[in-house]
């Protein structure tokens, strides 16, 4: 296994260095760049799976005497679940770099665009393998500094530069909480190594233990996206490069999750009170409610995506919640179980939001556009984007059988299992957490059929999407690698299962795929058989039997088909593109129906004729949803630090003198208080 | 597996072949409470025959879901009716499921007819998408909370273990005020989502209150003949739901000639005394308006989640 971490290692350190040696050729940049990508991530794929069968964990370190260098690496099962997604879609990624990156040759640097993305997969991959807070931290800093870099890759337009000086912002806030909180583990147990976070000599005091919890939470919360931290991510995600936005909603943000279950399950053992799991719960039900319904109202493809990012981060929190409720009761098994299903969703989103991205990056590439009002048919010009975008759509929207389905599926099932909670508050909270479960799922089913409905059918809505031609082949290869991850993740649980299981084991102590297995592993019963049961194999087969049957009705009851083409029916006139339902238009019942939580500003004005008033000349037409988290969390917090600054501005003289006479006082200030 | 194969043969059957009766029947008592004669009961097979002998108009700003969509529907909507009992307690499908699934499995459906709705381009068809969205996103959590109160005091979310158990007087409820919330609950959700008064009206074709016909507005021959025995199916489906869920009298607990004889005629009387109802009620009240909707269901949502209290409440 050492063997392929060497592989590993080389390829993205190959990616990183050999474009950057050969100046002035973009095309084989590109190339060097997309085949070291290629190898090191497929060998990640086999890492990642040996890795998660191995029963040993592997540990490697370079030892340095400057104690900060000690590099160690672990790679446990559950680092190893998340080295495995990283680098599979990294692996997809990277296929479709080598045709999607042509187009931009013009307009950035293939060599530091293919350099940074390399680079940034690495951080990712040291970020999971880390053993070692400091180690840990120079990753995380690292992973997030190369990812803004990526981010504004076009930085000549205003809107990039604002977006990523936001999100280098917000992700500075959140590695601040999440340096305190190590810092808190580090006092405590006397090394930055996690081998002591996870046995300490003394336990942590219960103030302290609740700090970290709530810094953990604050700081990997900023970088998954939990509202109300997630500001940043529909401003960042859409203005990288389509491949790194794949990379970025898919993958970076689970690198939060992975530490959220590291600091609760693993360096806290997975001791901690109800409240903590509860906590996280409702933050994953506001997210997931809240972040499809931003995501309703976007008519921005890439930023529509980002809000599902917030949306299936809150499903994820809704099982690893769950899954921490259950075990502050004792409830270990169950507390597997809502893990397992946290975990499942993380590498199934993992797959469809990467398609998804991909996909809407094949549309930017043949359109030029990211606004959705100006695509429309394009599943026509673009069969096999809209094919593969379809399957992300279905996938996405949780539709039996594909994958997403099953791990929501999980989710519930564990939120169900909840009467065996002896508490009366928590028996109502968690069933009411899948009601809004049930509401986020059709509300995506909505934003999904809005967005394939307008984007690939009906008529060309613009003249880009008239003359859209379909991807390069590389672009296919890399959305039918992801999209046939999530079929096969929907259909085979029962390879899946067991995998998890092994991730998942050493956190709760108790391995339940045996038991989430029923008759021989066709089905999926959590709890017992009797309570609940799911077959997606079976459910698969069902539905292209039900099909063929009702082709073979049709048939039989009417016999040979011939079919009349003709214009659609417009009540006497020809249709226009002009005449098709917008977006906009799609999403107007929903956004009436909640106001109160879009609060939206409509303003319509009208010039009529002269001559009558039942004329009308031209209409204008403008609404907004209010950002209600910048407006009313946001802007205040930073009009406040903004006349702190003010304040603060009498101290700041400007002379060198006077800072270090500054830094002297505290100094003295310091060493008596330490005294 | 030869017997599981005839099981799922004969729901498959009966469900296809109950389905246009009960469409029929609704009409027929409507028509009566009307004062009109109304169309005999074998109209909609009739009807069905019909379309599917017709020549199917299609769109050419179409594309492939276009045709693909009313195979999948019916094919989502049968396999939502193999989980769910007629007349015999044990459907041979139920570990392929339980109620989610079949939730699920609807919205599958809805979801590729939302996507038919938008392709011919029309106003039309985006305008009953857009409503049918914002109908599906308010029924689904309501018709989740409802079953889950059921559920839980059959200790099952499989509706054909919930039935089952019911039908042997497994678990005799002490207190039936969940299961009455949770069956009003489901009757509205069920109305919703079989397209019926009053929060759609499948009798009319005009353009402010349509909602399901205006998404199949483009649709002709063997596709709309497919499309109108799905919704018959649907409607199949919630009734025996309903149905059985609540009252599994008669229904076969075991596989004999004699008990599968009275299964059959039980559940053709109990989903036609509910079509039947359906029927008054179509009579008695008018359609709600688009955003009045919104409050029926919430009322719905509230009655499961009231059972749900109850139950918990009840129980300590």
């Amino acid at each position: 296994m050492l063997n392929l971490l060497w592989i590993l290692l080389g390829g993205y350190g190959a990616g990183i260095l050999l474009p950057l040696c050969l100046p002035g050729r973009p095309a084989s940049q590109r190339l060097t760049t997309s085949v070291a990508a290629i190898v090191a991530t497929s060998a990640g794929v086999v890492l990642g799976l040996l890795g998660l069968t191995a029963s040993e964990p592997v540990t490697g370190s370079l030892v340095s005497t400057i104690p900060l260098l000690t590099l160690e690496i672990r790679l446990d099962s559950l680092a190893a679940f998340f080295v495995f997604m990283i680098s599979a879609v990294g692996l997809a990624t990277s296929i479709y770099a080598v045709g999607y990156l042509r187009h931009s040759e013009k307009r950035a640097s293939t060599a530091a665009l293919g350099a940074l993305f390399n680079g940034f997969l690495l951080c990712m991959t040291l970020v999971i393998l880390a053993d070692n807070a400091y180690f840990f931290l120079l990753a995380w800093e690292l992973m997030s500094l190369l990812s803004y870099f990526l981010v504004v890759t076009e930085h000549e337009k205003a809107e990039v530069r604002y977006a990523g000086l936001f999100y280098l912002v917000m992700t500075h806030l959140g590695t601040a909480f999440i340096v305190t909180a190590f810092l808190i583990f580090f006092q405590n147990a006397g090394s930055f190594s996690f081998e002591a976070f996870r046995h300490p000599e003394h336990p942590l005091s219960e103030g302290m233990r609740t700090l970290v919890f709530l810094l953990a939470l604050l700081g990997f919360g900023t970088k998954a996206g939990i509202v109300p931290l997630h500001v940043w991510l529909p401003y960042a995600h859409p203005v990288a490069p389509s491949h790194v936005s794949a990379v970025m909603s898919g993958v970076m943000i689970k690198t939060a999750i992975y530490g959220l279950i590291r600091v609760y399950f693993d360096f806290f053992g997975g001791q901690f009170p109800w409240w903590w799991g509860f906590t996280v719960l409702f933050l994953g039900a506001v997210s997931a409610l809240l972040g499809v319904m931003y995501a309703l109202m976007e008519h921005d493809l890439k930023r529509l995506l980002a809000f599902h990012s917030v949306e299936n981060i809150g499903i994820i929190l809704l099982g690893v919640g769950a899954g921490m409720i259950f075990q502050s009761y004792g409830l270990k098994e169950l507390a597997a179980l809502g893990l397992l299903a946290g975990l499942y969703h993380t590498i199934n989103h993992a797959m469809f939001k990467a398609l998804l991205f991909l996909g809407a990056g094949s549309l930017l590439y043949a359109t030029q556009t990211r606004n959705m009002e100006e695509y429309g048919g394009l599943l026509r010009r673009m069969p096999w984007t809209g094919f593969f975008f379809l399957i992300g759509a279905v996938s996405i929207s949780a539709l039996p059988p594909t994958n997403g389905f099953v791990s929501e599926w999980l989710v519930f099932q564990t939120l169900f299992l909840s009467f065996q909670i002896p508490t009366v508050f928590l028996k109502l909270m968690l069933p009411i957490a899948a009601a809004i479960l049930a509401l986020t799922g059709v509300l995506a089913l909505a934003c999904f059929a809005k967005a394939f409905g307008i984007a690939f059918l009906a008529q060309p809505r613009s003249s880009h999407a008239r003359h859209a031609e379909e991807v390069p082949v590389s672009m296919r290869i890399g959305q039918g690698i992801l999209a046939t991850l999530c079929v096969a993740l929907g259909i085979a649980p029962i390879v899946v299962v067991p995998l998890l299981d092994q991730a998942v084991a050493p956190l709760t102590g108790r391995s339940i795929a045996s038991k989430i297995l029923a008759i021989d592993g066709w089905a999926l019963a959590p709890g017992n058989v009797e309570f609940s049961s799911l077959s997606t194999p079976v459910l698969a087969l069902l539905l292209v039997v039900s099909a063929m049957l009702g082709l073979g009705l049709a048939v039989a009851l009417g016999g040979r088909l011939t079919i009349r083409r003709s214009k659609s029916w417009g009540c006497g006139i020809t249709l226009t593109p002009r005449m098709e339902y917008t977006a906009t238009g799609f999403v107007q019942p929903i956004k009436r129906v909640f106001s109160t939580i879009y609060q939206p500003t409509v303003k319509l004005e009208t010039e009529f004729l002269i001559e009558s008033r039942y004329f009308a000349k031209r209409r204008y037409f403008e609404f907004h949803i209010e950002p209600i988290f910048e407006k009313y969390l946001y802007d205040p917090l930073v009009a406040f630090l903004g006349t702190l600054a003010d304040r603060l501005k009498v101290i700041q003289a400007g002379g060198l003198h006077l800072y270090l006479t500054y830094i002297f006082v505290t100094l003295i200030a310091l060493l008596l208080l330490a005294v | 597996m030869l017997l599981t194969i005839a099981l799922i043969a004969a729901q498959t059957t009966v469900l296809l072949a109950v389905s246009p009766f009960l469409v029929g029947l609704i009409r027929k008592v409507k028509a009566r409470l009307q004062l009109r004669r109304g169309a005999s009961l074998i109209q909609p097979y009739a009807d069905l025959i019909k379309l599917f002998r017709k020549q199917p108009v299609i769109s050419t700003t179409t594309s492939w879901i276009f045709t693909a969509t009313p195979y999948i529907v019916f094919a989502s909507i049968l396999t939502a009716g193999l989980l769910v009992p007629t007349f015999i307690s044990q459907t041979p499908m139920n570990f392929a499921g339980n109620i989610i699934v079949l939730v699920y499995l609807l919205a599958l459906g809805t979801f590729f007819l939302m996507l038919a709705g938008l392709d011919a381009g029309s106003a039309f068809g985006g305008m009953g998408s857009s409503r049918e969205a914002i109908v599906a996103s308010l029924t689904e959590p309501a018709m989740i909370l409802a079953i889950f109160a059921i559920a839980l005091t059959n200790g099952s979310t499989n509706v054909s273990t919930i039935v089952h158990k019911t039908a042997l007087m497994e678990d005799i409820v002490t207190d039936p005020s969940p299961h009455l919330m949770a069956l009003a609950a489901l009757f509205i959700v069920a109305l919703a989502e079989t397209g019926r008064v009053p929060v759609d009206n499948p009798a009319t074709h005009l353009e402010l209150t349509m909602i399901h016909e205006a998404m199949v507005l483009e649709y002709s021959g063997r596709y709309l003949a497919l499309l109108e025995w799905a919704a018959g199916l649907k409607l199949a489906v919630f009734l025996s739901l309903i149905a059985n869920v609540f009252a599994p009298w008669g229904i076969a607990t075991t596989i004999t000639p004699a008990a599968i004889g009275i299964g059959l005629l039980a559940y053709v009387v109990k989903t036609a005394a509910l079509a039947a109802f359906i029927g008054v009620i179509e009579c008695m009240f008018a359609k709600l308006r688009l955003f009045r909707v919104t409050d029926l269901l919430g009322v719905a949502f509230i009655l499961a989640l009231l059972g749900l209290l109850f139950f918990y409440t009840l129980r300590s």
